[in-house]
């Protein structure tokens, strides 16, 4: 039996596709502002027989029977329970959220937190500042690395944030150490959210975001708790989607 | 809700409001009834009753207020349940919530208060400075309350624009001295709308104040009661609406529309009919108060598949759960039990404030609730404030409980949604 999971994020549509538990394939594309003929165009050529979506644009997806959803919380916890069974908490930091969940058996969400409106601290706010600072978002982590402490941006706001990135800069800052401060910021709102779902180890760090090297260093140094990373970190929603199909009845 | 509202307009136009904006503000408010409202299915008949009330809400209504105040009564306004109603009622007033549901004229209202304030009081300015509101216009006298300090503050700025603005104190601890405080204040009040009305308040007078509004609470409590059956009779929106139509309404008329909705609903119990599916997840709303036409919180969890079977809220059981005793020989003792009454409101003002939590747990288990979305507006200090140890306390007690912050505005709506789903795939 083949099931389908598709995640409809606000960056990038992922999907996974499952044979008898087995992962027979992964694809991932840019959402744009046209996700629904994306993610069309991300299925052809694929058959399943049962499918699940989700992600923040899980209801653009029509046309498949029997088609289900499932919000992300619930898939990104399904989808770390099968790649890394020990986890207890999750991280997951996408396009546009953070969320920070406690897991209980089979991935069953005990709590969660989740940002609010604003994508202080996600993706889009790691993006952005890349951009600013004219680095490839996908080298920003590597890029950041390289900075030397003690340079702090404070707010967690997108907009004060720049404005703080651009006074440090009128300081005499190096891009680098700006970089570093701008993940810091990041790290720091993920470990409040954190906080309040009372997280215990070990932590499963996933989502887009874990994909860049400097968040994950700084994570692992100042959160005080086992981290760890599923390979493919961004595909956890997707999978776990797919694992919600496969328990489907097609 | 237009095709009547043509007759009006001289109404309106004599109340001085913005004609242009408040035919815009009406059109959003029909727009937003019909889909939210008319759309949801198997509606109890009952409800016809407050689709026209609503219908009506800037129309009749506002012309009944007119003509009993041509008749020589005063019509009374205010922002908080803390205004005893029993006591303008005692004079042969009338008192009316004022709705601060919307958000309006934001703009100007930024110029007079900051930002960052909660939208409900923002609301007030709006409403205000935007001469859309009837109520605003028509209402002899204002009452606002010393609650929160933003409200507090508010006042201070709301008076030099409203000039029938009356500010009550209140207490912010339930000790003896916040009692004494309370039966002042109340008393000043009595004098005041005595003063205003040009008539003297008797024991008589409150008494029959007081059983008025007794009354009218017992028909709330009974609605409360029979939500409790599975599968719900009625949807929480509509529930939440008779809430909210209950600050503005006609005192006798509403309570006998309620119960009868609640007969209606009760018989629907017996044969285990309802407007969910039996099952559905069951929810119970808990925190600031929900104004019209502040519907979309309601709007999403019953949109996402559960049912709200109880509003821990001002607009809702907090504000309505307790009577005052009725005997009394004079109108000290009748005050004082009014006091009795009112200190017994759990708003997250008071400091501590064990009771809310108490009432919380209490209807979790009364209205048969699966879990508990506890609903912020964003820099409402108080509740804020409380909802990380109610939301704790909640869930070491094994309570499910999702907390939410936001305002009017309509943009976090997706994210909104997708919280509140993942709270349900976490109680199902
Ligand atoms: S929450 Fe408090 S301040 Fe607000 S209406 Fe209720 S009693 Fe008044
Ligand atoms: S108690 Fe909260 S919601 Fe009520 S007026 Fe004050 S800040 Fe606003």
């Amino acid at each position: 039996m083949r099931a389908l999971g598709i995640d409809i994020g606000s960056r990038a549509i992922k999907l996974a596709l499952l044979e008898d538990g087995r992962v027979l394939e992964e694809r991932r594309v840019p959402t744009t502002f046209d996700p629904a003929s994306q993610a069309a165009d991300l299925m052809r050529g694929l058959r399943w027989d049962t499918i699940v979506a989700t992600g923040y644009g899980r209801r653009l997806l029509v046309g498949p029977p029997g088609l289900r959803i499932i919000t992300e919380i619930k898939a990104c916890a399904l989808g770390v329970a099968a790649a890394l069974p020990a986890a207890k908490t999750i991280l997951d930091i996408g396009g546009q959220d953070t969320k920070a969940i406690a897991v209980g058996d089979d991935g069953r969400v005990l709590r969660f937190e989740m940002n609010d409106r604003c994508a202080a601290g996600t993706g889009k706010f790691l993006e952005f500042m890349a951009a600013g600072l004219q680095v490839p978002v996908e080298e920003f982590g590597e890029f950041a690395l390289e900075g030397r402490p003690g340079a702090t941006i404070s707010s967690m706001c997108t907009v004060f944030a720049e404005t703080e990135a651009i006074s440090l800069m009128a300081q005499g800052r190096k891009a680098r150490d700006i970089a570093l401060a701008l993940h810091h910021s990041v790290v720091k709102r993920s470990l409040s959210m954190l906080a309040r779902v009372g997280p215990e180890p070990p932590l499963a760090f996933c989502g887009g975001v874990a994909l860049n090297a400097c968040v994950r260093s700084l994570l692992q140094a100042e959160v005080g708790l086992p981290l760890l990373v599923p390979t493919r970190p961004e595909m956890m929603a997707a999978r776990g989607a797919a694992l919600a199909a496969a328990a489907l009845r097609p | 809700m237009p095709a009547e509202a043509v007759d009006y307009r001289t109404m309106w136009a004599d109340l001085g409001l913005d004609l242009e904006k408040h035919d815009m503000l009406l059109g959003v408010l029909g727009q937003a009834y019909e889909t939210l409202f008319l759309s949801q299915k198997s509606r109890p008949k009952g409800m016809d009753y407050f689709n026209f009330v609503m219908s009506e809400v800037h129309g009749l209504r506002v012309k009944e207020l007119r003509d009993a105040q041509a008749a020589g009564r005063k019509v009374l306004g205010a922002f908080c349940v803390f205004a005893p109603e029993e006591i303008v009622t005692a004079v042969d007033g009338i008192l009316v919530g004022l709705c601060t549901g919307a958000d309006f004229a934001t703009e100007e209202v930024e110029k007079r208060i900051p930002r960052n304030t909660c939208a409900l009081i923002k609301s007030a300015f709006g409403f205000t400075l935007g001469r859309v509101c009837p109520y605003i216009e028509t209402v002899d006298m204002v009452v606002g309350e010393n609650t929160c300090d933003g409200k507090k503050k508010a006042y201070e700025t709301l008076g030099t624009i409203l000039p029938n603005l009356y500010v009550m104190d209140l207490p912010q601890v339930k000790s003896a001295n916040g009692r004494s405080l309370l039966r002042a204040e109340y008393e000043r009040f009595l004098h005041a709308v005595e003063d205003l009305a040009g008539v003297k308040v008797t024991a008589d007078r409150l008494r029959k104040g007081i059983r008025a509004v007794n009354a009218k609470r017992q028909a709330l409590h009974r609605l409360a009661r029979v939500r409790a059956a599975d599968p719900a009779p009625i949807s929480g929106l509509d529930a939440l609406l008779v809430n909210q139509v209950a600050f503005y309404d006609d005192t006798a008329r509403f309570t006998s529309s309620v119960n009868a909705l609640c007969d209606e609903l009760a018989a629907r119990a017996a044969r285990g009919e309802g407007v969910f599916a039996k099952g559905t997840p069951r929810i119970l709303v808990s925190g600031c108060p929900m104004a019209v036409p502040n519907w979309k919180l309601p709007w999403i969890v019953e949109g996402a598949g559960a049912v709200i079977v109880g509003e821990e809220s001002c607009v809702g059981e907090r504000g309505a759960r307790n009577l005052v005793k009725e005997d009394g020989a004079d109108v000290g003792a009748l005050l004082d039990n009014i006091v009795d009454r009112y200190l017994q409101v759990d708003c997250a003002v008071f400091t501590p404030n064990p009771d809310r939590l108490a009432h919380v747990k209490e209807m979790h288990t009364a209205y048969r609730a699966d879990g508990v979305i506890h609903y912020c507006l964003h820099f409402c200090q108080p509740y804020l404030m409380e909802s990380y140890p109610v939301a704790a306390n909640l869930e070491a007690a094994g309570i499910p409980t999702l907390r939410i912050e936001t305002d009017y505005g309509q943009e976090d709506g997706e994210q909104l949604r997708t919280r509140v789903e993942a709270f349900l795939e976490r109680l199902r």
